[in-house]
């Protein structure tokens, strides 16, 4: 099968790779490009263990072609951290213990940030509703929730 | 002598149906010895697949835990969980 | 040391996990995240009939496919006899194990695996799938655990006869075994009773809904030893499962823990691990296989559906004078289901002097039933506690004061004989009666349930060794695989005994050949279990470091004593000398004997039995039959919480699984015996916009056995929300849910039936 030459922006670099037509955002980011902090849960959509932001919007990269990626900007996992200094997402994640298996982790991260690039302030039912694309088996959510509230207040000072 | 008491299942296919039985014994090793004369064929059951409670406190793997002359000893089905 | 009492430096502080950084970043290992140069798709073939004889497999189209590098079948596997294996959950059979992980001669449910193939891409692993030609007898099969329980019946293994039962069957039937568990008289008990409930319950089968799929890794080098790769509860588990069903040396196989995504108890057996090893050492490559959702919908777990039957007695004031409980769980394919844990756990949070517990374990044609959760004990704990609260109706008794009065304590004879030592169930009813959330007033349409839950905990083999860097610094090495935040209470308890701050200490998971044995992770086992042999080894490492200080201040180990991270002269005959920091002897080491590790392997012993009660509010919508959870309060006796941020995390998230249970959550096949909801949109958890807050509150009542007095604490919090939530509906809309899940169509029928 002929492979399609893709040039994307990955967390802010440019980025190219060869994939099949058929292969997924998600195949590609993991299997040709090594990022593998997006995780695959279900390949249908229904978990968000996959979740990234393409052209500022969250998305499922298990419902995106990699073909599709051509000339957009995708962010994953792996540019949420400024070098050593994690989003505050991430650190507050930590602190307040919201995670516990660690591998729907990612994904609420990249869904969370998306939320509060757009909305900083966003009520504690606001955080429910979006982050119900995003399956956790391991917390009851309550700790995910409040994390992110924290953050949203630390972040808007 | 110990007070020992066995599932209904060891009772009834090694012990004609009696739950509740009166051993001497010091320790698990011996305890299912001296069961495994009185009732032969127990002794393997008993330490392929069972747990023992010993006054309340359950042992998963016993072998030499001490019985005490008044001690209640349970055999128990090896527990286990998610 | 019984950690009453005392002050502590790192117990029960909030820390940050060692492996959070990680985890928050995408950095860490799971099971599908590792690759190797070369590395083979491999892929399996599931039937999909419930139950057929398999006449013959046809794979030469398969294997001529170019890119395809192996197709096995069963006739690959050595057919091993029957041996009992003990992988944490009630003893199976490796023989059974095997023929789970392949089918042979049968195919006993819809995603029972009939062959697999390794492929050098994913779409030629699919496309030789496709020209595998299997020659099937369809059979008729059975779903349901009194259809299968009925003479006559489609026999699912040919060969099973029941156990537990005298005189042993001659004819085999569906029914794998008898149990029974019995105190005192319960017919002479319900005599003495004013007033006596009796109800008949069922629920579906549920599955354990990790988000990681099962993934595996296997690597054979030319010397026949093979590396495995993969998430699991246990890596000590899948070598020895590996090595069984292949004939293989133990030690010729390396099993390396990823992070695992999950598990529940669905990830205490093998299912892919045996086929990626057998598919690499056909083909000398490393083999890679990963499930989809929909496999593992239709090939892993789910628990038991069960029919269950409970029936209490009691006087007017509330005394219980008998209960007893008849249970039937699904088992799956093979025997194995939790129903004897089902009998044990029903009426433990009771002081009872009349119970009697019957259970079945009976195969069915569906996926073999993996653990879940405090495996058995949600189930027969919904069947109790919904006639615990019926029978407070209708005795006109508040339902806490009911369990109060009946309440087990010290010295009380659990349903199962022995007599419990130190517990804290009474403790949670406290708790929940001052809890301001049990008097909140509440709205029409909304009602509250209380329920309460219990699990006996348990210990078992575990191995820690605690090495100390030349620069202080110290690596703690588990046997265990974290699976929720264990190293960061590992860290806690080794940081505690060393007296060294907690960024000193580094926790890790070894692989199998560089740990000792350790048993599984579940059960709620490995914070008292693992943590042990932490507080052993790491007492092994301050033993050493007072010998090393008595050879450089010329005394005897007796005159050194170990205090905050410090060795110091145990008095003043010693003589005077300047205390010696960790990091200060450890620079030494070399000079004094070499390096100071301390290691233990122990069979942790004394696991003390663990209490929860919830109180649950629901508001019913009466049009559309939808039940809101509106605010939720787990409570739970913890013995200590090392890390309470994680303690509590444990009891949220138990409580949302249970609430998914009891609301959404089943299994459906269709007449065909086909499973029609194997995915995330159908299969229904529970998600963040579902759930209100859960509320926590620990209670520590320590378990004298353990160091710093931890009991298990992941099972219980499973254990008390179905019937919660039960007992919270009826409160609502005067409706007794006795079929789980209580999803709207079921609501709206029991609604009409009242009417």
């Amino acid at each position: 099968m002929t492979k399609h030459h893709v040039s994307t922006t990955i967390n802010g670099e440019p980025a190219e790779f060869l994939c099949e037509p058929q292969q997924t955002l998600l195949d590609v980011l993991r299997d040709e490009l090594n990022l593998t902090g997006s995780k695959e849960g279900c390949s249908s959509g229904d978990c968000g263990a996959c979740s990234v932001i393409m052209d500022g919007r969250v998305a499922c990269a298990c419902l995106a072609l990699g073909v599709e990626a051509e000339g957009r900007s995708i962010e994953t996992i792996e540019g949420m951290a400024e070098g050593e200094t994690l989003h505050p997402l991430q650190r507050l994640f930590l602190e307040e213990a919201a995670l516990q298996c660690g591998y729907c982790t990612p994904g609420f991260l990249v869904a969370a940030k998306a939320l509060l690039d757009r909305k900083p302030d966003p009520t504690e039912t606001e955080v429910r509703f979006w982050l119900a694309g995003n399956l956790c088996r391991c917390t009851g959510y309550d700790k995910i929730v409040r994390a992110v509230l924290s953050a949203a207040a630390e972040m808007r000072g | 002598m110990a007070q020992v008491v066995l599932t209904n299942e060891l009772a009834n296919q090694f012990a004609g149906g009696e739950t509740k039985l009166e051993v001497p014994a010091e320790n698990v090793r011996q305890l299912i010895r001296a069961l495994e004369e009185r009732y032969p064929g127990m002794g393997p059951e008993l330490e392929a697949g069972m747990a023992v409670a010993i006054d309340g406190e359950i042992f998963a793997d016993p072998f030499l835990e001490p019985i005490g002359p008044d001690s209640e000893v349970y055999f128990l089905p090896r527990i286990g969980g998610g | 040391m019984d950690g009453q009492g005392q002050d502590f430096k790192w117990i029960g502080k909030r820390t940050v996990r060692p492996d959070g950084v990680d985890k928050v970043t995408g950095r860490a290992n799971f099971g599908a995240d590792f690759s190797l140069p070369g590395m083979l798709v491999g892929k399996v073939l599931r039937s999909t009939h419930p139950h057929a004889r398999i006449l013959s497999i046809d794979t030469e189209k398969a294997h001529a496919l170019p890119g395809v590098k192996a197709v096995i079948t069963a006739a690959d596997l050595p057919d091993i006899p029957s041996e009992e294996a003990h992988f944490g959950e009630d003893p199976t059979d490796f023989r059974h194990v095997s023929h789970n992980v392949m089918a042979r001669d049968k195919a006993l449910y819809d995603g029972h695996v009939v062959a697999a193939v390794a492929a050098t891409s994913e779409s030629i692993a699919d496309e030789a799938l496709g020209l595998i030609e299997v020659n099937y007898e369809v059979l008729p099969h059975v779903l349901d655990v009194e259809e299968a329980m009925k003479p006559g019946a489609p026999l699912v293994l040919e060969d099973l006869i029941t156990g537990g039962v005298t005189p042993t069957p001659k004819d085999p039937s569906n029914i794998a075994k008898r149990v029974q568990f019995d105190l005192g008289d319960t017919e002479a008990g319900f005599k003495k009773a004013n007033m006596v409930v009796e109800r008949r319950f069922t629920t579906k089968p549920v599955h354990q809904g990790y988000i990681e799929p099962h993934a595996v890794v296997a690597s054979t080098s030319e010397d026949g030893h093979t590396l495995v790769w993969c998430s699991s509860q246990g890596h000590f588990m899948i070598r020895a499962a590996c090595a069984k069903l292949l004939g293989l040396d133990v030690s010729q196989l390396r099993v390396m823990p990823a992070e695992i995504g999950g598990g529940f108890g669905g990830k205490i057996t093998v299912y892919l691990e045996p086929l990626a090893v057998l598919l690499s050492r056909k083909t000398g490559r490393p083999v890679k296989m990963v499930m989809t959702r929909e496999e593992v919908f239709r090939g892993t777990g789910p628990t038991s559906g069960t029919v269950m039957t409970v029936k209490i007695g009691a006087t007017k004031k509330g005394q219980i004078t008998a209960a007893e409980a008849t249970l039937a769980y699904q088992a799956g394919a093979f025997p194995g289901s939790p129903v004897g844990l089902g009998c044990m756990t029903a009426f433990a949070p009771y002081d009872l002097e009349n119970v009697k517990t019957v259970g079945f374990d009976v195969v069915v044609n569906r996926p073999k039933a993996t653990a879940y959760r405090a495996p058995g004990a949600p189930l027969a704990a919904f069947a109790a506690e919904s006639v615990l609260d019926e029978l407070a109706k209708a005795l006109d008794i508040e339902p806490l004061e009911l369990r109060e009065k009946n309440a087990a304590k010290e010295g009380t004879k659990a349903p199962y004989g022995p007599r419990f030592g130190p517990i804290g169930y009474v403790e949670t009813l406290q708790a929940v009666r001052d809890h301001p959330h049990y008097s909140a007033p509440l709205g029409p349409n909304q009602g509250r349930g209380i329920a309460s839950g219990f699990w006996m905990n348990f210990g078992g083999q575990s191995s820690a060794v605690v090495n100390v860097n030349e620069d202080g610094t110290v690596v703690v090495t588990l046997g265990h695989p974290d699976i929720g935040g264990s190293r960061a209470s590992m860290a806690l308890m080794a940081a505690e005994v060393l007296g060294i701050d907690i960024a000193k200490v580094r926790p890790i998971i070894g692989d199998t050949h560089t740990i000792g044995f350790s048993d599984i992770t579940g059960g709620s086992k490995v914070t008292f279990a693992s943590g042990m042999a932490v507080v052993e080894a790491a007492g092994d490492v301050v033993a050493q470091l007072r010998e090393r200080t008595a050879m450089i201040w010329e005394v005897e180990a007796e005159g050194v004593v170990w205090e905050d991270g410090h060795a110091l002269p145990a008095s003043t005959n010693v003589g005077e000398f300047e205390p010696l920091s960790l990091a200060q002897i450890a620079a030494m080491a070399a000079k004094i004997g070499g390096p100071i590790s301390g290691r233990a392997s122990i069979n942790a012993k004394g696991a003390g039995p663990g209490f929860g009660t919830h109180i649950c509010d629901v508001e019913v919508d009466r049009e559309t039959g939808r039940v809101v959870v509106l605010r939720y309060t787990a409570v739970q006796d913890a013995g200590r919480a090392i890390h309470p941020a994680y303690v509590e995390g444990q009891l949220q998230g138990g409580a949302a699984q249970g609430i998914g249970w009891a609301l959404n959550e089943e299994y459906v096949y269709g007449d065909d015996g086909r499973l029609q909801n194997p995915g995330f949109l159908d299969y229904r958890m529970p998600v963040a916009s579902d759930l209100p807050m859960i509320d926590t509150v620990i209670v520590e009542v320590p378990n004298p056995n353990h160091p710093f007095g931890v009991r298990g604490v992941g099972e219980v919090p499973i254990v008390p929300p179905l019937a919660a939530v039960a007992n919270a509906v009826e409160n609502a809309i005067g409706v007794r849910m006795a079929d789980l899940p209580m999803s709207p169509p079921h609501i709206l029928a029991a609604l009409e039936d009242k009417a």
